[in-house]
Formats: C-alpha cells, sequence, structure tokens
C-alpha cells in the first residue's frame, strides 16, 4: 500500500535514473525531451491507484493524502508543461541539452516530497532537492553572463535561507525535542525559544517564495534564468514549499500562536503592496511577472492568515490558479525568446503588435494577463474571489484594503501588456515559429488559455476537487 | 429559456464575428452583430408588448419576477446562475436592445482595422450588459459587471479617437478600468459580508438576491456594506466624487460614438441601486439618503458648471449627463413611488437624449473633422437636417415639457418634495442651469457667422433613421409616459415597500 501511495515520485526517480543511462548512449534532445515528458505523464498516471489508498503514513517522514495528491498534480503538470516549453527553448542550441531535462526532473522529485512532508527532516530534504538542481538550471545558458549572474544569485541566497531554515529547526528542537509537525508547540514550556525557532522557518521560507521583504532576489533571478528556468522557478518550486508551509502550519499546534499570525499577516499586506508597487514601472515582462508573484503569494498568504478549511480550499484554488496562469504568462516569455540567435525577448517593445503575426500567442498572454488580473471569465476571478471571501470571513480587514488596493495598481500593468499585444506592430526581427517544437509548445499554450476560461465559467468540478483533498492529520 | 436566449445571442454574435476577424468576410461581421443587436431588441419588445408586470406580492416582502431560470453554478458555495425578469428589467433590455442597434448602425462604414474583433468585442460588451440586467444571483451579477469591462477598455484603446494619440487612449481605458474595478472590488467584499452574515443568522450559504433579502443587518456594520454597493454603482453612475473616468472616456473613445451609446448603459449604475443597494439594505439607505442627494444635488451643479466651460462637444456632453444622473439619484433616494417612478423615466429619457447628441456631435466630426466648439459657428442650414435634430436633443436634455426628460425630472421633484422640500427647491433651481448650458451649446456651434463657406452632405439615411428613432421614443415617453411606468410600476411599489419604513423614520427625525 505505501508503495502505492508513493507510486508518482518513484516514477520520477526511476525516469531520472533512465535518462541518466540514456545520456551514456544518446544525447539525442528529442529523445531526452520524451523520454522526460513520457516519465511525467506516467507519474501522474500513477496518482489515480495511489488516491485509493490515501490517507496514509508512509514512514515517520511523509504522509500522503489528498492534500499532497492535488499538489502534486499540479507540479507534474507544471513540470510537464516546463519541459515541453525547454524542449522548444533549446531546440536551437546545439551543445549540452540532455542534462536540463535530468535537473528538471531531480527538482521535481524534490517538489512531490515536499508536498506530502510531516517531519522537518524530509521538508528540509525536499527544500534543498529543488532548489539545488535549481540553481543549475538558472544558470544554463551559462555563456550568457547575465543568467550565470543569476544563477549565481539565487545561489548565495537560497544558502542563506536554508542556513536560516537549518537554524530555526534546531532552535524548535531544542524546544520541543521532536521534528514531527504535530508534535512541535505541543509541550509547553521553552515558548521563546520555539517562536524564534518558528520565526526563522518562516523566515527562510518567505525568501524561498519571495515574500516582501525577502523579495530582493526575484526580479533578477526570473530576468536571467532561461525562460523554461524561470517557468519552472514561478510554478513548481513555489507551490511546493508553500504547500509544504500550508501543511505545517495546519497541522502544527504552534501555528495557533498569536504573534505569528501577525507575523503572517504583516508578510501578506507588505507584499501585496510591494510586489503590485514595483511592477508597476516595468518594462522587462519577466521582471513584471516576477513583481506580480510577489503580489500573488501575498494574496495566497491571506488564506494562510485566515486559517480554517474554507483557508486550506482557497489555496488549493488560487495555486491552480496561479499555476495554470504563470505557465501559461511565462511559457510564451520562453516560446518567444530565441536566446542563442540573439538576446531572450523579455522587453515589453519584443511583444508589441504580437497580435499580427502570432495571433494564438497574443490571445494566450491576453488571457493570462487577464486572468493575473483576476477579471471575471477568466480563472482568476475565481482565484481572487476566494482569497476575498476568506480574508472577509476572517475579519482581516487590512487585508481585503490591500487586496483591492493592489489589485486596483496590477490593473495598470496589466492592461498595458495587453494592449502593447494588440498595438500597431514595429516590425522587429522575430523568431519564425514554424518548428514542430515550438508547435507542440503553442499548442500546449494555448489549452492551458482555454482551460483558464473554462474553469474561469465553470470551476465547480475543479472546487470539489480540491474540497475533498483535505490535509490529514496524523494520530 | 427565454432569458438565456438573450443573453446567448450577443457572446455567440460576438464569438462568430471574432472567427471572421481573420478571413476575408470581415464585412460580414457588421450585419452578425446588427441581427445579433436586432434579435435583442426584438424579444425585448417581445416581453414588454406581451408580459404583464402590473403584479406585485410587496405585502410578503418577496419579488415577483416575471420569468426566471436557475442553474447549478458553484454549490459549494450556494451560487446557482439565476436570471429573472421584471418590469425594470424589461425596460432596461429594451433600452440596451435600442442602444445597442444604435450602436452597431453609427459604426456602420466606418473604415477601421480588425472590423471582425471590433464587433466581437462591441458585442461582448453588450452581452455584458444584457446579463447586469437579468441577473439576480449576486455572484452572477458582479460576473458580468465586471467582465464587460474587458471588451469596453478595448474597444477606448485600440479603437478610439482617431484625433487622440495611443498613450492618451490607452491611459483613458485604464484609468476607466481602475476606477471601475477597484469600487468593483468593494461591491464583492460588501457582498461577501452580506453573505456571511446571512449565513451566521441562518445557517445557509447563498448568493441568491431573495434569500439574501431577509438578512437584517443593523448599525454600522450594515451601513458600511451598504457603502460597498453604494460607492460600485456611484462610480458607475458618475456621481462626484467617483466621476474621474468620465471626461477622459468619452474624448478618446471611438469617434463614431459607438462606445458611447452602449457607455451610457454603463451609467445605469441607478439600476444596481434600485435593485441591490435599497431593497437590501433599506436602513442604511435611509440614513444614507441625505448624503446620497445632497451627492446628486451638487452632481446637478457641478455638470451643468463644467459643461459650460467645455470646448469639446463630447466631454460636455458627457458633463450634462452628470448633471440628468443627480436628479436620478435624488429620485432614488427619497424612495417615494413616484420618485422612483420618476428616476427610471429620467434614466431612459437621459440615455436617449444623451445618446442623440454624442451621435450628432460624430457625425459633426466625421464631415468637418473637429468637435472643438470654438472652432464651429453658424451651422445651422448648412448641414441639412442635422442641427435641427440637435435642437431637439438640446431641448429635451434641458427638460422641455413634451419631452420624456421633463416628465422624469418633475416625478422626481414631486415626489421627493414631501420628505426632502429644501433638496427639492435647490434641484429645481438647478433646472435654469440646465437650459443655460444647452442653449449655449446651440448658440455656440449653430448659430452666428458660419465657419464653413459651403454646406456638408446632408445626413445619410442610416444616420437620419437613427436620429429620428431617438426623437421619436422622446416623445412617445415624453406624451404617453403610461408606456414605461405601467411596466416598471410593480417594482417601483416593492421599492417603495422596502423604503417606505425606514426612509420617513429619518426624515422626520430632520430638523
Amino acid at each position: 500500500m505505501q508503495i502505492v501511495a508513493i507510486l508518482a515520485p518513484l516514477i520520477v526517480t526511476a525516469t531520472i535514473v533512465l535518462t541518466i543511462g540514456a545520456v551514456a548512449f544518446t544525447r539525442s534532445h528529442r529523445i531526452m525531451a520524451g523520454l522526460s515528458s513520457t516519465g511525467l505523464v506516467l507519474a501522474l498516471l500513477g496518482l489515480i491507484p495511489a488516491s485509493i489508498t490515501v490517507p496514509i503514513q508512509v514512514t515517520p517522514l511523509y504522509i500522503v493524502d489528498g492534500f499532497g495528491l492535488f499538489y502534486m498534480a499540479l507540479i507534474l503538470i507544471a513540470a510537464l508543461i516546463s519541459a515541453i516549453l525547454a524542449y522548444a527553448y533549446f531546440e536551437t542550441q546545439s551543445d549540452y541539452r540532455a542534462e536540463f531535462y535530468i535537473l528538471l526532473l531531480c527538482a521535481t522529485l524534490g517538489a512531490l516530497s515536499l508536498v506530502v512532508c510531516s517531519h522537518l527532516a524530509s521538508l528540509f530534504i525536499g527544500i534543498e532537492l529543488v532548489s539545488v538542481p535549481l540553481y543549475g538550471m538558472v544558470a544554463y545558458a551559462y555563456r550568457d553572463s547575465v543568467s550565470l549572474e543569476s544563477g549565481l544569485k539565487y545561489m548565495i541566497l537560497s544558502g542563506v535561507a536554508s542556513a536560516f531554515f537549518l537554524f530555526g529547526m534546531a532552535l524548535m528542537f531544542a524546544a520541543s525535542g521532536s521534528l514531527t509537525f504535530t508534535h512541535i508547540g505541543q509541550n509547553p514550556g521553552g515558548s521563546q525559544l520555539l517562536l524564534l525557532g518558528v520565526g526563522m522557518l518562516v523566515v527562510g521560507l518567505a525568501f524561498k517564495l519571495s515574500i516582501a521583504p525577502f523579495h530582493l532576489w526575484t526580479p533578477d533571478v526570473y530576468q536571467g534564468a532561461p525562460g523554461p528556468a524561470s517557468t519552472f522557478l514561478a510554478t513548481v518550486s513555489k507551490v511546493a514549499i508553500f504547500a509544504a508551509l500550508l501543511r505545517f502550519f495546519q497541522t502544527s499546534p504552534v501555528a495557533q500562536n498569536a504573534w505569528l499570525h501577525v507575523l503572517i499577516i504583516a508578510l501578506a499586506f507588505i507584499s501585496m503592496l510591494v510586489g503590485n508597487l514595483l511592477a508597476l514601472r516595468q518594462n522587462n515582462l519577466k521582471r513584471l511577472l516576477g513583481y506580480s508573484s510577489i503580489a500573488h503569494l501575498g494574496y495566497i498568504l491571506t488564506a494562510i492568515a485566515a486559517g480554517g478549511p474554507l483557508a486550506a480550499t482557497a489555496v488549493g484554488v488560487y495555486f491552480a490558479v496561479y499555476i495554470l496562469t504563470s505557465l501559461g504568462a511565462f511559457g510564451v516569455v520562453s516560446v518567444v525568446s530565441s536566446p542563442f540567435t540573439g538576446t531572450e525577448a523579455s522587453d515589453l517593445s519584443n511583444y508589441r503588435g504580437l497580435f499580427r503575426h502570432q495571433p494564438t500567442l497574443a490571445v494566450t498572454l491576453a488571457v493570462m494577463m487577464i486572468s493575473l488580473a483576476g477579471i471575471p471569465i477568466t480563472f482568476g476571478f475565481i482565484g481572487k474571489f476566494y482569497a476575498l471571501l476568506v480574508a472577509v470571513n476572517s475579519g482581516l480587514w487590512w487585508l481585503v484594503a490591500a487586496l483591492i488596493i493592489g489589485s486596483a495598481m496590477g490593473l495598470y500593468y496589466y492592461l498595458r501588456v495587453t494592449f502593447i499585444l494588440f498595438g500597431a506592430y514595429e516590425g522587429d526581427a522575430q523568431k519564425s515559429l514554424t518548428e514542430s517544437s515550438s508547435r507542440t509548445a503553442i499548442m500546449a499554450l494555448s489549452l492551458l488559455a482555454a482551460l483558464v476560461i473554462a474553469l474561469g465559467i465553470y470551476p465547480t468540478p475543479l472546487i470539489d476537487l480540491v474540497n475533498v483533498a483535505g490535509i490529514a492529520v496524523p494520530a | 429559456m427565454i432569458l438565456v436566449w438573450l443573453l446567448l445571442i450577443p457572446f455567440v454574435a460576438g464569438a462568430l464575428c471574432y472567427a471572421l476577424d481573420s478571413s476575408r468576410g470581415q464585412g460580414a461581421s457588421r450585419w452578425i452583430a446588427l441581427i445579433g443587436s436586432g434579435l435583442i431588441l426584438l424579444i425585448a419588445l417581445a416581453l414588454w408588448a406581451t408580459g404583464n408586470y402590473h403584479l406585485t406580492n410587496a405585502v410578503q416582502g418577496t419579488a415577483q419576477w416575471h420569468t426566471q431560470f436557475q442553474l447549478e453554478w458553484i454549490p459549494s458555495l450556494g451560487i446557482s446562475f439565476h436570471l429573472a425578469l421584471d418590469g425594470l428589467s424589461v425596460i432596461m433590455l429594451l433600452l440596451t436592445g435600442i442602444m445597442s442597434v444604435l450602436a452597431v448602425a453609427s459604426s456602420w462604414g466606418q473604415p477601421r482595422n480588425r472590423e471582425g474583433l471590433f464587433y466581437a468585442n462591441l458585442m461582448w460588451l453588450i452581452g455584458g450588459v444584457v446579463g447586469i440586467f437579468l441577473a439576480i444571483d449576486l455572484f452572477a451579477y458582479f460576473f458580468f459587471w465586471e467582465m464587460m469591462l474587458i471588451p469596453m477598455a478595448l474597444l477606448v484603446a485600440l479603437w478610439g479617437h482617431d484625433g487622440s494619440s495611443v498613450a492618451a487612449k490607452r491611459a483613458a481605458a485604464i484609468k476607466f478600468f481602475i476606477y471601475t474595478q477597484a469600487s468593483g472590488l468593494l461591491m464583492l467584499a460588501s457582498i461577501i459580508g452580506l453573505v456571511i452574515v446571512h449565513y451566521e443568522q441562518t445557517g445557509a450559504v447563498t448568493f441568491d438576491y431573495q434569500a439574501l433579502l431577509q438578512t437584517s443587518h443593523g448599525g454600522a456594520f450594515g451601513m458600511v456594506l451598504m457603502l460597498g454597493f453604494f460607492i460600485a454603482f456611484a462610480t458607475k453612475l458618475t456621481t462626484i466624487p467617483f466621476h474621474g473616468w468620465l471626461p477622459d472616456f468619452h474624448t478618446h473613445s471611438p469617434s463614431d460614438s459607438s462606445v458611447d451609446l452602449t457607455g451610457v448603459l454603463v451609467k445605469t449604475g441607478a439600476y444596481g441601486l434600485l435593485r441591490f443597494a435599497l431593497p437590501l439594505f433599506p436602513h442604511a439607505s435611509a440614513e444614507f439618503a441625505p448624503v446620497a442627494m445632497i451627492l446628486g444635488l451638487i452632481g446637478i451643479y457641478y455638470g451643468a458648471v463644467v459643461a459650460f466651460a467645455q470646448t469639446d462637444m463630447k466631454r460636455f456632453v458627457g458633463y450634462t449627463s452628470i448633471a440628468h444622473m443627480g436628479f436620478v439619484l435624488i429620485g432614488i433616494y427619497a424612495g417615494t413611488l413616484l420618485a422612483v417612478q420618476g428616476a427610471i423615466l429620467q434614466l431612459l429619457a437621459s440615455a436617449l437624449s444623451t445618446a442623440g447628441l454624442f451621435l450628432v456631435s460624430s457625425q459633426l466630426y466625421a464631415r468637418l473633422g473637429t468637435r472643438d466648439m470654438r472652432s464651429l459657428g453658424g451651422l445651422f442650414g448648412l448641414m441639412g437636417a442635422m442641427p435641427g435634430f440637435a435642437l431637439v436633443f438640446s431641448i429635451a436634455a434641458l427638460g422641455m415639457p413634451a419631452t420624456a426628460n421633463f416628465l422624469g425630472e418633475f416625478l422626481v421633484l414631486f415626489g421627493a418634495f414631501a420628505h426632502w422640500p429644501v433638496i427639492v427647491a435647490f434641484a429645481a433651481a438647478g433646472l435654469i442651469l440646465a437650459a443655460v448650458y444647452a442653449l449655449y451649446l446651440l448658440h455656440r456651434v449653430y448659430w452666428g457667422p458660419p465657419s464653413i463657406k459651403t454646406p456638408t452632405s446632408g445626413l445619410a439615411s442610416r444616420e437620419y433613421a437613427s436620429l429620428l428613432l431617438i426623437v421619436a421614443l422622446t416623445l412617445i415617453i415624453g406624451l404617453y409616459p403610461a408606456s414605461v411606468l405601467q411596466v416598471t410600476t410593480g417594482t417601483a411599489h416593492e421599492i417603495a415597500h422596502w423604503f417606505a419604513g425606514p426612509v420617513s423614520a429619518v426624515s422626520s427625525s430632520q430638523p
């Protein structure tokens, strides 16, 4: 039973071994991409038998429940799309393409383990397993100094965050004598030490999630990383770490602390305002998306601050929104870019009049922008509705105000991008997107856009799914 | 089922227009748009002619719907796709049908890029407006309320006035969008707050209008919730502190006025006040009534005075509509049967005369290439029948008897006088200013030394028919108001009933 429950991570592990072995025989880009996407699809299918066994404790370190499986599905979909994007992106590059997929699969495995961890040790292993391959992915276009620089930047700051995290873990262990979520803070005493520990843990995670005021690395890294790596960083790593944070807060007794509650509210408030404010004047689409992701994580933190079963639903819905729209938006950037024949096409001027010569991509990006802005008929509205619902329900009026002000500011830059897409075409040299690799990516992206609109009109299936996927509390 | 058709027609027509966009069949899109809006008008006419809207259940405190349609949407939150129709919505739909036919007609034959996409956006905008007038689930209502913003903003940003710079058009669209979205989110927060209060009282989560009507919420919290609704509607209604988007919007909107006509519908935020703000929050609304009426009063004077100083004709028309909406606001918050009926009538009348003036100004622009009133003059007799129409719309806008505008203003003032004599006195004095600005417009543009030497081409039959339709409707409603009042009487009764107790309590306590 335990094997079936963790079928998806096992399949991903097998795929990693297989791809490492395959590199010895062939470095064909097509085979590597095919192998890794097949592995990811199989892992996605592996969630179906696993759903019968849940909830189940797998070793003291992991607990597989509906919640975990739901986030696993989100992670696998995001990883799959990233792999498809990478196939289109690296097709024009001549050397060392295979390793990117191995790194991507390793990081995916880390993410899969994060969403089911019930112990601080497994949490730490998961975080490192996500972060270390990401250093390589971010710096993958190593001939481009910007990419290299952002890889280094991410590595150093991520290391600092991990140090915070480890120290926090040590303090919590000293205070409560256990690293299991449900035991931390259970017995009274040592509360000062415990709070300091949780505080450091939150700071470490906030670094990785780029929650303000720990967001300074985000725009540079998003801008410098190759398109598929930014996509992966913005989706898979965020959702995995956040899911772990949510599980910690919903199951650990220490989360009942009032002081911690205030800390989360403050982080959410600052993130919403800072993210939107800094995005206003950006002329680089990847930087803009980076800042907007800070704001969106602020909206999601609102749900953590609220707590309760409704909050878990809100987080699930909002993350589905965030994953789909970020994948779409970063995906378009990554398809339009051609890093090895010129520079990364992330300046807004590259997108002027995109509608004229790439209508599908332009409409996809427009749908994603409108969804990020949270306007009805897109899924983004449902997400924003839930964020507002939990905030009002818990009477968090400061966060309601920040949400309203933040999303009014957000409109300015989202609409600016949308209008630019439909504006007059100014004849930049554009990469021709006729190769089959790009066509697959464009097809995947337009599917995402269709999904964003379909779920925006009829979100019930997803909401029901999220409601079923509850967090199990081990006895 | 007929209600679903009303919604499907514009959305399907829009999708068809979009599908034709990149092909050679672009020219067909305008026909599809015309057929789509014509069908809306026909269905609305049929509903108006055949339905019986006198019935009212005010005594039991439940709304009386003529037809309704309900479908599960998000059951876990008690959200359903609930559409319903009563007299007020029939009248609003009729107006929507007329305005959309006029909008398509006014955009006919204008050269523009990506015509298919243009008409697609126009139809989706109209679809959103139809949704607003039909939805009575608060979630569904908000859904349409916000959804309509995207096509509207795109229309202004991409096909805006050809004399404006690209940046100015985009800025105007974004400004409009931010005003409405920010105020809209306040309303959404209020809706959620209301649902939660209802949940705490009954244990049932629902967004349905009828269920929420039974919620009682007193004191400061009820007032805060009501204000969320009020600010959202007041922004659309261009009530004074929330009117900032309007002048830029009308200045930079497409030259042919097609979007201004549908923009007039947006100002039916008054519909939202009548349907939601008053019945849901009778006590808070009654307490707030003096403030709202004073805001209306300020609007009457502010709109008139600022209109007087304008040089751009469309901006001028925009400001005059602010003044008209001041009367509407006073009528709504007076809350008597007569005043509410007057407010509805004034809403229709203002929409018609404003639409007429917008059309005239864009026809003027098409012939002379300018809307600047400083460079115009003496046009009477040089432009065929157009100045004559302008004269009719201007005197309608100033509220001359025999026009619908007169009746609307008269009923509002008459209905409000019993409780609010001082406000009515000031509002009536504001009518003088209306006469001044309307005549000043006529004087500057149509009389005096002529600005052009040779007569321009007269009205095309399409333009003539559009203007004639508006004049005819203004006169029909003005001379036989029962055509409207009979239909809305049930709804107005209900609103007056909800409001009667609280408002007399408040006004009698005033010194």
